[in-house]
């Protein structure tokens, strides 16, 4: 038989659950359809050159960047969106103008660029990819390869309507 | 014969990186940067040795003269370290500065020079602070320990020139050094040493 609705162990294991779940974001207010939008990663926009063309492929290729592009909410692919593309590789630095390069999604908001090779820099291998056309929110992607010896890297993108 | 050891285990990790394919991709300011940190961790290995007296042939004093000297080289050689990194990619260092760097290495390697630029200060400020001895040479070797274990940390995570065996036995010793030197100098215990 419970005499009382709370004693103090309850009411401190309330307490507390409420405050973690409070203050640790997992508090969220429900999104109409679900799929959330990627946040920018630490570090992504790094040596990130706004503006960089539409091209082919960057340099002499023989390595994939690729991933999609979907809207947030209802997941919707979203076609002919620009993602900029840089990263170290074989041929050149982050910073140099010839490592950056842009490509469009095609009707089922797939990108797909060759590259060169991206070799580890500042202790990762790792690129950078941008989407900053404005329709939707800036974000900035920073993935890192599971081997250094990977010729191909993925990075997805769910974005918000500004 | 020690020093003969000393003189292969420091060559050898430096011998392998520059045989690194990586160096091909990268421009010689980089290059240098990298090979700045590897060599300031090597010094780090020779630090310990010469503040114990472990090298044959060095009197005590001498030694201790050498480690200011070499000190202040590893002062040195961190900061062409992070300059060179600076001036390759500003906002990585600067991302690393403010600990807000997406890779865990680049926290310790920022922890590891604030602790050697205290360790140096400590160093220089030993007249004229007056600490009594004892408590100096706590604040000194705490410090040092502090700079050899977040460099060791922020070295194995790193993927880069050095090749990971040789890396990992340069580590090892570096820590194994500290923790030699700082056992037989006694500097926890409560008795006052011989200078």
């Amino acid at each position: 038989m419970i005499t009382k609705l709370f004693n103090r162990r309850t009411l401190l294991a309330t307490f507390g659950a409420g405050l973690t779940t409070g203050t640790s974001g997992l508090l969220v207010p429900a999104t109409a359809k679900g799929l959330a939008p990627t946040t920018s990663m630490r570090g992504g926009s790094n040596n990130y050159r706004p503006g960089a063309p539409i091209v082919e492929r960057i340099g002499g290729g023989g390595f994939w960047m690729s991933g999609t592009v979907r809207r947030a909410g209802d997941g919707m692919p979203l076609a002919g969106q620009r993602i900029q593309i840089w990263a170290h590789t074989t041929e050149g630095h982050e910073r140099d103008w010839h490592s950056h390069g842009a490509t469009l999604t095609d009707s089922n908001g797939v990108f797909r660029l060759e590259m060169p090779q991206i070799v580890p820099a500042f202790g990762q291998p790792h690129g950078h990819l941008a989407y900053d056309s404005g329709d939707y929110e800036t974000v900035f992607l920073r993935p890192v390869m599971r081997s250094a010896k990977d010729t191909s890297l993925e990075a997805h993108f769910v974005l918000q309507p500004v | 014969m020690i020093w003969a050891g000393l003189a292969f285990v420091v060559a050898l990790p430096v011998a392998l990186a520059a045989t690194s394919p990586l160096l091909a991709w990268r421009q010689p300011i980089y290059i240098a940067a990298g090979f700045a940190g590897i060599a300031a961790m090597a010094l780090m290995l020779v630090q310990p040795l010469l503040a114990a007296g472990y090298l044959p042939r060095l009197s005590m004093q001498r030694g201790r003269r050498i480690h200011r000297w070499v000190g202040g080289i590893l002062v040195a050689t961190v900061a062409v370290h992070v300059v060179g990194l600076w001036i390759t990619s500003p906002p990585d260092v600067v991302d690393a500065l403010l600990f807000r760097s997406p890779t865990p290495f680049s926290a310790w390697g920022v922890i590891a020079m604030w602790a050697l630029m205290a360790v140096a200060l400590v160093a220089v400020l030993r007249r004229p602070l007056r600490l009594r001895p004892r408590i100096w040479r706590m604040c000194h070797t705490s410090l040092g320990l502090l700079v050899v274990v977040s460099t060791v940390i922020h070295a194995v995570q790193i993927e880069g020139t050095m090749e990971p065996l040789s890396k990992l036995m340069l580590c090892a010793l570096v820590l194994a050094a500290a923790q030699k030197a700082v056992a037989s100098l006694g500097v926890w215990s409560k008795r006052s040493l011989p200078r």
